[in-house]
């Protein structure tokens, strides 16, 4: 046996009876997420102060949240689960909650109290909490336009300016599935943001939504992944396009790209965390996640990326931005300039209607 | 005389079979022999068969019973179906199956969460008609508070318990096997007395999107062709050190990473891009007719047949460079034009390269995903864009695998009419 062979043995020897001695060997935690600037701002806000609390722990980060759906079903079938959280939209959760193979949440006896006492469930906002569901953030899909393609005294302000092609020409870049782009045409149309739901059940309000998109379908750029639509923006090929909040904040404030946001008509919807079932740490992962979603680490996060905190404690605890010193109250879409003409996204409306208007979008697309 | 019909040679036995020294018939140890090498042959081939058995054919097995598997609605509702088995689907059900739809609920919730069967259900049925989750979640919530009649109780928590369609449903996929997601993956669904009939116009996309498939994966073969065949006899001609030298010229985009190589074609063919802005710049065009050359068909054609060039080139190259060169040499003494040498001497001998090569383009061609995803735009997108798109989002795992089943079946069908009519052992790869 050689040295080196041997100093393995021991280690791994030593390593055994410490796993079986302490509670404080090293683990490591592996969180899916989305990802870019996004991944960033959590390991800022949350990853590297629980590391240091808990100096065993590592965390490891997986951009795999585009596909968490599936690779939950996928892990919970082959019976070997291997991520420890995962970071997705509410919809997306609650079918992985219908199916059982993420874990429900007693939210009051699981997650902090907001610093006054309130208890978690009257803390987060109204709405965002779900069975198996803990929202993080508050994002939002906007309208970001080139300034340059337009003159200095007609500029567009709304979302009925993405829809006018004759005072607004140039191309659009809009999301390749139907949700967002259905609410909006319907918005454009006339429809009361209060409305767009109950307009969108009927067939009628469908084939509005859609005749409406008619009117701009030559002008249309489809975008599938969410960093295609700035970089469209940025190289010029179209004057419109449809985003993230945060990742056009990322591309207009870091990257210095020459874009506005329309606020007019946003779409909100959360996202937050969800723990797989039968994951390999789900205490450790219990641990986390009450520090993680607690006031101050909520706000933490909004320092390094545009994003509203899902507490309604933490929103007055948003500061500046980490590296810019900017001010990011004024960058959230909860913030009250911000947010005077919301949708909000309905999440059971597109569970059950998604599978047909996709249908019929794509449809739509290949006429 | 009996003495001469006695003398057998040592060699044969009393029936004249021929005999090894150790006495056994000769035939019987050859065959020995022949097995114990077949059995050889197996045992080498083994670790690859089982390989090929464990990561190829079964999982394409397993997709293709996903396509057809249909345990939902048999698990969760084993009472109602039972109930429901005299029921003629003309108007709402009796009494009975409400009380028996009851009974599975209230059983299902009693179960562990990872074990109900409700959550499976609703998901399964939303596939069919639209809300059908959203009725059997929200009856979950507050269906063990029902009291007789059952019936009212269930209408009064979704208006879809009162719909014929949505009863039509479940006893139709009351079945442990379904062709339901056939029919959707061919554009056609149930009628109310389940005959199968087309979807209404504004809902196809399936059957579409695999004519188009089809048609841009020949228009990707024949433009690799075309542009292939050039430089492929260029290659073949040339002395082999050069030949080697151009052959890494072909190959280099071959080892760069596709994600890179169609990042660039973006950045050459935007409206905003090198090529248009050439154009531009020498006046060809003007500002406002810059070309549409990407996030469209064309866009998926020019990066695909380049992505694609290689698997056309080496085939062909290959086999040019075993095609005498006196053999045209030989037709233009003899009296022949240089087409004529070319089309009647040469380019028959490059079939098999061009068989190979088309065939190879065209299947890898047929699935390809990532760069119509990129670059297509909506009119430049395949039937593998749907595909990945239910197995990734929309998690339909059963209309992804009856579309994957039919793609898979389809170019088994194409390779077998090639087959019959050039001939696979034709092929040359190589």
């Amino acid at each position: 046996m050689s040295s080196k062979v041997k100093l393995i043995a021991l280690s791994s020897a030593v390593s055994v009876l410490a796993l079986s001695a302490s509670a404080d060997d090293p683990v490591s935690l592996t969180i899916v997420s989305w990802g870019g600037a996004y991944t960033a701002s959590q390991q800022r806000a949350y990853h590297e102060p629980f590391m240091e609390a808990n100096p065993h722990v590592t965390i490891i980060n997986d951009d795999g949240s585009a596909n968490a759906l599936a690779g939950l079903r996928a892990q919970s079938q082959a019976g070997n689960v291997t991520w420890d959280l995962v970071d997705m939209l509410p919809s997306d959760a609650q079918l992985a909650c219908d199916e059982g193979i993420i874990l429900e949440i007693d939210h009051d006896a699981m997650l902090a109290p907001a610093p006054d006492g309130t208890p978690a469930s009257q803390d987060f906002l109204p709405g965002s909490l779900g069975e198996c569901f803990i929202p993080q953030i508050v994002y939002s899909t906007v309208l970001s336009f080139r300034p340059d393609a337009f003159p200095e005294d007609a500029q567009p302000t709304s979302i009925a300016d993405l829809f006018d092609t004759e005072n607004f020409p140039g191309r659009r870049a809009l999301q390749d599935r139907p949700g967002t782009n259905l609410e909006w045409a319907l918005y454009a149309d006339g429809v009361d943001p209060d409305d767009i739901y109950d307009v969108l059940s009927t067939a009628e309000g469908v084939d509005r939504a859609f005749a409406k998109l008619d009117t701009i379908k030559d002008d249309i750029i489809f975008w599938t992944e969410g960093a295609q639509a700035p970089q469209l923006l940025a190289d010029g090929e179209v004057v419109f396009a449809t985003g993230y909040n945060g990742r056009m904040f990322d591309a207009i404030q870091v990257e210095g790209m020459a874009a506005d946001i329309i606020w007019d008509g946003q779409i909100v919807e959360w996202d937050g965390w969800v723990v797989p079932a039968d994951g390999p740490n789900v205490d450790l992962v219990m641990e986390y996640l009450y520090f993680a979603t607690d006031t101050q680490r909520l706000a933490d996060q909004a320092k390094f990326i545009s994003y509203g905190p899902a507490r309604a404690s933490s929103a007055e605890l948003v500061g500046e931005h980490a590296d810019l010193g900017i001010d990011m109250n004024e960058h959230m879409p909860t913030a009250p300039e911000n947010y005077f003409a919301p949708i909000v996204l309905d999440n059971d409306f597109w569970v059950d209607f998604g599978d047909e208007l996709r249908e019929r979008f794509a449809n739509w697309m290949l006429q | 005389m009996a003495d001469a019909t006695m003398q057998y040679s040592p060699d044969t036995d009393s029936r004249g079979r021929l005999l090894t020294s150790d006495g056994t018939p000769l035939r019987r140890a050859l065959e020995r022999a022949n097995r114990r090498r077949k059995l050889t042959a197996l045992a080498l081939v083994a670790p690859l068969l089982f390989f090929i058995l464990t990561f190829f054919a079964f999982p394409i097995a397993q997709m293709m019973w996903r396509s057809v598997d249909n345990p939902q609605v048999v698990n969760a509702l084993p009472r109602t179906l039972e109930v429901l088995r005299d029921w003629d689907g003309r108007d709402l059900p009796p009494e009975e199956a409400y009380a028996a739809l009851h009974a599975d609920m209230v059983a299902d919730l009693q179960l562990d969460r990872r074990e109900r069967n409700i959550g499976p259900l609703g998901i399964r049925l939303n596939y069919e008609l639209s809300a059908a989750r959203s009725a059997i979640s929200r009856t979950t919530r507050n269906v063990e508070d029902f009291e007789a009649p059952y019936s009212e109780a269930f209408m009064n928590a979704h208006r879809l318990w009162g719909d014929v369609e949505l009863w039509r449903i479940i006893k139709r996929e009351g079945r442990p096997l379904t062709l339901s997601y056939y029919v959707a993956a061919l554009d056609r669904e149930y009628d109310e007395d389940g005959n199968i009939v087309k979807r209404p116009d504004n809902r196809q996309i399936y059957v579409n999107l695999f004519g188009r498939t089809l048609a841009l994966s020949l228009a990707i073969t024949a433009m690799t062709f075309l542009l292939g065949f050039p430089i492929a006899y260029y290659l073949s001609i040339l002395p082999m050190r050069y030949a080697n030298l151009l052959m890494i010229a072909v190959l280099l985009p071959f080892w760069t990473s596709l994600l890179v190589r169609t990042s660039a074609w973006i950045v050459l063919l935007q409206q905003q891009g090198v090529i248009n802005n050439a154009l531009v710049g020498i006046g060809l065009i003007n500002d406002d007719g810059r070309f549409s050359l990407i996030y469209n068909q064309t866009g998926t054609i020019i990066a695909m047949t380049h992505i694609l060039l290689p698997f056309m080139v080496l085939p062909l190259y290959s086999v040019m460079r075993t095609i005498p060169p006196s053999y045209m040499r030989a037709a233009k003494s003899l009296g022949a034009t240089p087409s004529t040498a070319f089309r009647r001497v040469y380019f028959p001998q490059t079939l098999p390269g061009i068989g190979a090569g088309g065939v190879l383009v065209f299947i890898i061609s047929i699935g390809y995903y990532i760069t119509p995803a990129l670059v297509g735009g909506q009119s430049g997108r395949m039937i593998s864009n749907e595909i990945a798109r239910h197995i990734q989002q929309s998690l339909n795992w059963g209309l992804a695998a009856a579309l994957g089943s039919m793609l898979l079946v389809g170019v088994l069908v194409l390779y077998w009419l090639y087959n019959r009519l050039v001939g696979a052992d034709s092929l040359k790869f190589g």
